[in-house]
């Protein structure tokens, strides 16, 4: 339906893998899958995990034979065990970039359902992590891309695959948002005088991470960022949760995370960003965690 | 109101003191002997009240002292803590009022200031019914002089009558119990129709010291007249006669049964005073907003001092503060003079005041528990919902029948089972009532901050969307938007309201939207609004007040409920790629050619379906003009790309360019609609997306509902954009 919008700029992620199961969703899931890897420049790998038989073999080459191109370079891996652990060590042997999961809807209970494979995954694997809630078998553009421009572990590598990858999909808009966590302010406001305190402490700590997230964005390639415009915006809410919510409101296609070092057993408790955005997903959601963690 | 200095303030402050001073004896003598103290507990308190709150507060206007809300907890303490050894009883309640103050310090260095947010205010109005109700069924007997045979509130309550008929009986016979009881009726029959009686010197002096001047007067008249005082010794108050009588320290022994009554005095005494903070902070003329934690602190630590002087517990009261605030009072000072006041009552009129007969100063409890219990109460809950009425009377009878903490949480508890049942949906408040719901930012090159609140916005989560409000500061713009969630309950709404009040008088503004999807439980403008509950038009949101009194200044029409959409709208390319769902909230200009109207539609396909509502208004021209799309973000002006159409340059017109993007099929045609003036126009306006199609407009801000004020914004942009697109399409 359409071409790719540009594919000049340098490819973030070189091999993607796609875990599949089969669900009523897969068609959808494939079509897009493909059609991201086409857009990224990307080698695809698909993953199943649990017994090849002739009959998932010829299922599933139904499905690919409706997929429109077959330029994506790509390969079907059948492998027998523990899903989770299958995954996980495939991602390491084949040197992966970019795990692809699919999420599904349930209405009521939540909105998007994750498997709990795929919540381990997201948390444990050793590269980025891109989760499809969107998946048609038509191009729905992407147009808005939002991204977590807090001061945290892999920011910056965040910031860039952001605009690597809302360029590659066509989008026009990239919002980078800096969640101010209460207690950065460090003012609690009980009356006027604490009021007045605490929004001068916020004026400068919005210039603060401005100027940092600036310098972040000028360090990103110029040909990832052609077509594009950004802009900051400061929001004040709970940490990690807050930009889902914002993402919901500003009607984003893409929310890019960076996820967290694990340094400690403490953190990994207290640490629960990317578990609120998991229990209510707004948008297809990529994570970012560079594959050098896994080399050192 | 200009702020004037400390000392060029101080005479209207010195002033208020007195006047409050003049209530403040009467109540402090009444609270403490109901509460089963020696009278001068309540002066002690009221002292150190005024004293030390003044010195240490956060507060502005309001007046501390001995509450009523604890009365009966106090009363119960003290005969039950050491058995028949009432004295030790006293000694060890004193020892839980340390106590309690010491916990109260503590919320306050917690910032437990937004402490009564999270109670449900069916249940603290029914909390504050009971009280009332057990005030009533304590002193009732008091004012008539007759002996009560029960103990628990609902006996004595149902007892009454029975105390009546025991009055009539005894008057009869002993002139003594006539009198007594006759004081009293006479005392509640001034305080009822006190505020009838329209004689400017009457009203110079409060009620409450009116029942004290014409009680001691009577006694007077006794002693002059060479008669007998006919009332016995044993229904007159009898004020310490020494120092050392006066002075009692506190038995510290802290056993279980004192540290729960320490924690109950802290509970009820914390929320008691917190609620009089917020509520006279309304009526402060300067409009200042207290620091509650700071407050809390100070009321802690009066309570300490004055249960180590032998006085009751010390709160922030509402009567008293708001008859400061009328009197004239402007900062702490008045506080601070009704506690010196009273110090110089005590020192002058001690013996005096040794005239008073216990039945007034009943009438005066009676009279308090008559107004915190009216039946009008009843009234308002069951206008806002039955539900709310059933909450209410829930909480009264467990506060009643068990104790204040029990009764508080039962009306909570009573309160999301309701929710439960009204929402058919347990799971909307286990799934996320632990989930930071609400998110506030300033709008992108706009000074409008926009706070949306997700899911459900309770009792329960309240203060989190009161924390939010709080750090935005009452001058600036606010939209809060409830499009985002399912469930909003009564306290929410009340909350909320009180909040559109605070930025008011600030000169900020609160508007809400989204709320008019949500049906009401009852007409009420605070009843518990939800999804789906009835049809739209039925109760009317504020904002659809405000839409509908804009129309009628305007001479537009206004209509809330679903409508029929129009067909031209679908020919627009913006909804080409969105399925529309519904219209609502239609505002139609007297020429019908400026149409505003909230419209829901759903964007994605199926899993990715995504409900959106948005606030459009559509601009009917005389002539036909070339479609164009023009936008900011781009966000009109792809669905044109991906047909194939280019921005187009507007020449000479730099900025243009560089913040519009402006597309459409026939460039020549588009070029010579853009006149300089068109574009001068749009540049300095705020940013619209502005979709062509045939001889229509579609004009829309951002994709969200928008509030009364910019809506009417957009009636105006739309006035002068029709008048420059048809007079540069004629010439």
């Amino acid at each position: 339906m359409s071409v790719r919008p540009n594919s000049t700029s340098p490819v973030l992620f070189k091999k993607v893998l796609f875990g599949f199961a089969f669900s009523p969703n897969l068609e959808n899931n494939l079509h897009e899958v493909f059609r991201v890897c086409r857009f990224l420049d990307a080698e695809l790998t698909l993953l199943h995990v649990g017994g090849c038989t002739e009959k998932k073999k010829a299922a599933l080459s139904t499905l690919l034979d409706q997929i429109p191109d077959a330029q994506v370079v790509s390969e079907v891996l059948w492998k027998e065990g523990d899903p989770f652990q299958t995954i996980y060590d495939q991602c390491d042997i084949l040197n992966i970039d970019l795990l692809m999961i699919g999420a599904q809807r349930h209405e009521g209970l939540f909105r998007f359902y994750i498997g709990s494979v795929a919540r381990k995954l997201t948390r444990r694997v050793n590269c980025s992590v891109l989760l499809l809630t969107n998946a048609s078998r038509e191009r729905v553009a992407c147009k808005h891309v939002v991204v977590n421009g807090v001061l945290s572990d892999y920011t910056a590598e965040a910031i860039n695959a952001a605009f690597f990858v809302g360029q590659r999909l066509g989008a026009r808009q990239l919002t980078i948002v800096e969640e101010i966590a209460p207690n950065k302010v460090q003012v609690a406001v009980d009356d006027d005088r604490s009021l007045v305190k605490s929004l001068r402490k916020k004026h400068q700590l919005e210039l603060r991470e401005d100027e940092r997230v600036r310098s972040i964005v000028s360090a990103v390639p110029e040909s990832y960022k052609e077509g594009l415009s950004f802009r900051t915006q400061p929001i004040f809410g709970k940490r990690g949760y807050s930009i889902g919510h914002y993402a919901e409101i500003s009607r984003a296609d893409l929310l890019v995370l960076n996820a967290e070092k694990h340094t400690s057993i403490f953190k990994r408790i207290i640490t629960r960003d990317i578990e609120f955005i998991l229990s209510d997903l707004p948008c297809e959601l990529l994570i970012i965690r560079p594959k050098k963690e896994r080399n050192a | 109101m200009p702020k004037t200095s400390f000392i060029g303030s101080l005479h209207k402050n010195v002033f208020a003191g007195f006047v409050v001073s003049l209530i403040a004896l009467p109540l402090g003598l009444s609270l403490a002997i109901a509460s089963g103290m020696p009278p001068s507990a309540g002066i002690v308190s009221a002292i150190v009240g005024g004293v030390v709150v003044a010195l240490f507060g956060g507060s502005h206007v309001t007046i501390a002292g001995p509450g009523y809300s604890l009365v009966v907890v106090i009363l119960t303490a003290i005969t039950t803590l050491a058995g028949e050894d009432y004295y030790q009883g006293y000694l060890l309640t004193l020892s839980a009022i340390v106590l309690a103050g010491v916990i109260m310090f503590v919320l306050g260095l917690l910032r437990m200031g937004g402490l009564a947010a999270f109670f449900p205010s069916s249940a603290i109005e029914g909390m504050m019914a009971a009280i009332g109700l057990s005030l009533i069924a304590k002193q009732f007997h008091v004012m008539l002089g007759v002996d009560a045979s029960k103990k628990g509130a609902l006996e004595l309550l149902a007892e009454i009558p029975a105390q009546v008929a025991d009055f009539i009986a005894l008057a009869s016979q002993d002139s003594g119990v006539l009198i007594t009881g006759s004081l009293g009726l006479i005392s509640l029959f001034i305080l009822f129709f006190n505020s009838s009686i329209r004689n400017s010197f009457y009203q110079r002096i409060p009620a409450p010291m009116w029942v004290l001047l014409i009680a001691i007067a009577l006694s007077y008249y006794y002693e002059f007249a060479g008669f007998e005082n006919p009332i016995p010794k044993t229904a007159l108050i009898s004020l310490p006669n020494t120092i050392e009588e006066l002075v009692v320290f506190p038995d510290f022994n802290f056993t279980w049964p004192i540290v729960s009554v320490a924690l109950t005095i802290a509970f009820v005494g914390s929320i008691e005073s917190l609620l009089s903070i917020k509520a006279v902070d309304k009526l402060d003329v300067f409009r200042r907003r207290s620091n509650a934690s700071k407050d809390l602190r100070a009321l802690g630590l009066a309570t300490s001092v004055s249960g180590l002087f032998g006085g009751l517990n010390v709160v922030t009261v509402i009567s008293r503060s708001s008859v400061s605030v009328t009197q004239g009072a402007t900062n702490r000072s008045s506080n601070f003079f009704h506690g010196a006041f009273l110090v110089l009552f005590v020192l002058v009129f001690s013996q005096t005041l040794n005239r008073i007969p216990l039945s007034a100063l009943a009438a005066i409890l009676v009279y308090t528990g008559y107004k915190l219990a009216h039946p009008l109460k009843f009234v308002s809950a069951y206008k806002i919902g039955f539900e709310q009425l059933l909450i209410f009377c829930v909480t009264l009878i467990a506060t009643l029948s068990t104790n204040i903490v029990l009764g508080v949480l039962v009306g909570a508890l009573s309160t999301l089972v309701s929710h439960f049942i009204i929402t058919r949906d347990p799971l909307l408040f286990f799934l996320n009532v632990f989930k930071p719901n609400v998110l506030a930012f300033k709008e992108p090159e706009e000074d409008t901050y926009f706070v949306s609140v997700k899911h459900s916005c309770t009792f329960l989560n309240f203060y989190k969307l009161q924390k939010k409000l709080d750090a935005i500061g009452y001058t600036k713009k606010v939209v809060l938007d409830f499009s985002l969630c399912r469930f909003v309950d009564h306290t929410a709404m009340e909350g909320v309201e009180s909040y559109v009040h605070y930025y008011e008088k600030k000169g900020g503004l609160v508007e809400v939207v989204g709320l008019d999807t949500l049906g009401a439980t009852s007409t009420h403008p605070f009843a518990v609004r939800k999804v789906g509950q009835n049809p739209l038009s039925r109760v009317l949101t504020r904002r659809q007040k405000q839409l509908g009194e804009m129309a009628q200044e305007y001479g537009w029409s206004f209509s809330a409920g679903a409508q029929q959409l129009t067909a031209s709208l679908g020919s627009f390319v913006f909804f080409a790629a969105r399925s529309l769902n519904k219209s609502y909230n239609k505002l139609v200009d007297a020429e019908q050619r400026r149409v505003i109207f909230d419209v829901e539609y759903s964007e994605g396909e199926f899993i990715a379906k995504e409900d959106v509502k948005c606030t459009v208004m559509s601009l009917q021209l005389n002539g036909e003009i070339p479609a164009f799309t023009l936008s900011r973000e781009g966000l009109l002006e792809r669905l044109y790309a991906l047909a194939g159409y280019q921005d187009i340059q507007v020449p000479n017109h730099k900025e243009f360019n560089k913040r519009f993007h402006l597309s459409g099929p026939n460039e020549e045609k588009i070029l010579r609609l853009f006149n300089d003036q068109l574009v001068l126009f749009l540049e300095s306006n705020a940013v619209y997306h502005i979709e062509a199609c045939e001889n229509r407009l579609l004009v829309f801000k951002n994709e969200r509902l928008l509030s009364p004020s910019e809506i009417k914004a957009m009636a105006y942009f739309g006035r002068e954009l029709v008048s420059l697109i048809e007079c540069s399409f004629t010439s």
